[in-house]
């Protein structure tokens, strides 16, 4: 599917969107006539300063606009840029600026839900997709934190060692049904349902906590997470002799 | 990794109260060590786990001229070794030792 | 549980072990340590890869008191994996950051770490996005997570991005702050668009100094564990919010740097642009003539942060 494809599945009312480079944009109107605001980096195009910081102006004015409607941000990225003039920069607080944003707009009402619907990587997938409250994707999505080849150069694997030792676990290696199992990813959309009451059903669900690692514990994909920061927030809890407000 | 484990005679008591010391990083020509209360006590027990293959029979010298030297008794000792030297191997024992019998603060 | 004594007023943050940082960091006799080694929680997938696990898991947490404040600390280890996160190492940090936040009670993140620990890459990029919602959480109930940074690892990658959330970071020259790592641009974009050998250009991209410089950072400290732990006991006095304001105020601040100085080539030239006198003397200026060129002329992000 073309992101217009999507975005006409998504709204088949129609949307009003502007695009700048390979940024887009602008709002539509949900099922139940409600607003919805739409973001996104497009044409698996990397993030840097410049990117983040026009998408992030984007979600202050969201925010400030208090008008509590959600934020759908498409993603079809490559990594971070690569760029000694963007680590000169601060690279850093741009892409986590970024995150910030997303994660304060929804504590402030806004669900967020992030559409990986292509590419996304590394430093900008940590401050794009999983940076939304909800994670989505499209079967044709494929996150990766670093490419195999990359990979296989850096801990000095063969590839193809690195490949088979990828069939026996989703841990490390790229691609949609690992980040669905490891937990990163909520649901995979089908493309053979209409893709706006799949939306709907997304934004019926109450916000919550964070439970991507329980989700990856009953995927099976992550298995020590959820077990490790809860036996860690407990022992805290207990060990602590101070008064606290509950 | 290779995973080995000795127990041997260790007939003077590790001294201290401490349960438990730590020394050491597991990092390439290292190693770290862990030292628990856990055993008899004229007994020290070792298990290590360590990258570098085929090397039993000189961890288990520098074992046991680290039981014959120092007083080990009582410790359950836990070793995760990134191919450390054998003389590395003798310091940090002998370190994890004088920290679990420092006297507690 | 006891770790090598360190004589906080001369030991080198840089050469120390996670251990060895939170003993000379907090009052004496005060950690108490939660998850420890003797818990074996060591990685699940390292096996895999035939790599040797660490009991830990390369990072210590726990709760100490500093100056008698209760906090809680974190401390990577970055010569265990470069100190980069896998799943039980996140699982840790996250847990503790959750603690926080129904404690009330403030963090220290004593960052070393490469980012992403490339055999559990997956489980390791989602505790970043975990940490860093963590921290944002923690943050907007008034709680504060400060960031040390200057050990070999640095803090790169995801850790970069984790103390992008921070409440406040206090860094050492010896410090670097960075999303790509010098040899990745390398081998992406070529040597003409980073040198990674170049030391004196990594550290005038990244390091420290030109991180407090241009407002990535917060504090500037020598590299001893006592600079560090003062520095810490500020730190702690300071009000921090994060709210719409903060944000706001932050992305002010980013559109400004990029402005003043989007079309820099070099810190230097970044440097010459704050008004700082002869900065090509920085790199190799002692810390205290080095604060005394910065002050009133390096870009500020208090409350904007």
């Amino acid at each position: 599917m073309t992101l217009d494809d999507i975005l006409a599945g998504l709204f088949p009312s129609g949307i009003d969107i502007k695009r700048a480079g390979t940024e887009v944009a602008g709002r539509a109107t949900l099922s139940d006539a409600g607003p919805i605001h739409l973001l996104g980096i497009t044409q698996g195009s990397p993030v840097g300063v410049d990117e983040a910081i026009a998408l992030a102006r984007r979600v202050i004015e969201i925010i400030k606009s208090g008008d509590r409607a959600p934020i759908l941000l498409l993603v079809d990225s490559a990594s971070q840029l690569m760029s000694r003039r963007d680590e000169l920069l601060g690279l850093n607080e741009y892409l986590a600026h970024l995150a910030k944003v997303l994660l304060l707009a929804e504590a402030e009402g806004h669900r967020t839900v992030g559409l990986l619907y292509g590419g996304s990587a590394a430093g900008a997938f940590i401050a794009t997709a999983l940076a939304a409250g909800t994670l989505v994707a499209l079967p044709t999505a494929h996150p990766v934190v670093m490419d195999l080849p990359s990979m296989a150069r850096v801990t000095k694997l063969p590839i193809e060692v690195l490949k088979a030792k990828a069939e026996t676990t989703p841990v490390f290696a790229p691609g949609l049904d690992n980040m669905v199992r490891t937990g990163g990813v909520h649901f995979v959309w089908s493309e053979g349902e209409p893709l706006s009451a799949q939306l709907a059903a997304v934004l019926a669900r109450p916000a919550g906590d964070d439970e991507r690692d329980r989700l990856g514990a009953a995927r099976g994909g992550r298995r020590k997470a959820a077990e490790i920061a809860d036996r860690v927030a407990a022992i805290a809890m207990r060990s602590c002799t101070e008064p606290h407000d509950d | 990794m290779e995973k080995l484990s000795f127990k041997l005679d260790a007939p003077i008591r590790a001294g201290g109260s401490r349960k438990q010391a730590i020394v050491g990083v597991v990092a390439s020509g290292n190693l770290e060590v862990l030292l628990e209360r856990a055993s008899p006590s004229d007994v020290c027990t070792i298990d290590v786990a360590t990258a570098a293959h085929g090397f039993g029979t000189v961890w288990e010298a520098v074992l046991r001229d680290f039981v014959a030297r120092r007083a080990a008794g009582g410790l359950r000792i836990s070793v995760n070794d990134g191919g450390a030297r054998p003389d590395t191997v003798a310091l940090r024992l002998a370190q994890g030792v004088r920290m679990i019998e420092e006297p507690e603060a | 549980m006891t770790t090598v004594r360190a004589d906080a007023a001369s030991l080198s943050w840089y050469e120390a072990s996670a251990r060895q940082r939170i003993d000379a960091l907090i009052d004496r006799g005060s950690f108490d340590e939660f998850i420890g080694p003797e818990q074996r929680e060591t990685s699940p997938h390292l096996s895999i890869f035939d790599l040797p696990e660490q009991f830990d898991d390369g990072i210590v947490i726990g709760r100490g008191h500093l100056d008698a404040s209760s906090v809680l600390v974190a401390a990577q280890e970055g010569r265990f994996m470069g100190g980069a996160l896998g799943e039980v190492h996140g699982a840790k940090l996250t847990g503790l950051l959750r603690a926080a936040r129904k404690l009330k009670e403030d963090v220290l993140i004593l960052f070393d770490t490469g980012g992403v620990r490339l055999q559990e890459a997956n489980a390791g990029e989602l505790a970043i996005a975990e940490i860093m919602r963590a921290v944002i959480e923690v943050r907007r109930a008034g709680i504060k997570v400060i960031g040390l940074i200057g050990g070999r690892a640095g803090c790169y990658g995801g850790g970069s991005l984790i103390a992008g959330t921070c409440s406040n970071l206090i860094i050492s020259e010896q410090g670097r702050i960075s999303v790509s790592g010098p040899e990745v641009i390398e081998t992406n974009k070529g040597v003409e668009e980073f040198d990674s050998r170049d030391r004196a250009l990594v550290w005038r991209t990244m390091g420290g100094k030109h991180r407090y410089l241009i407002g990535g950072a917060d504090m500037f400290v020598d590299d001893a564990a006592l600079a560090f732990r003062e520095a810490a006991i500020a730190a702690l006095q300071l009000d921090r919010r994060c709210d719409l304001a903060v944000l706001a105020a932050e992305q002010e601040r980013l559109e400004r740097r990029l402005k003043r100085f989007g079309h820099a080539r070099d810190a230097v030239e970044v440097w010459q642009s704050m008004g700082i006198e002869k900065p090509a003397e920085i790199p190799g200026l002692p810390a205290e003539e080095f604060l005394r060129r910065a002050a009133d002329k390096r870009e500020n992000a208090d409350d904007a942060r």
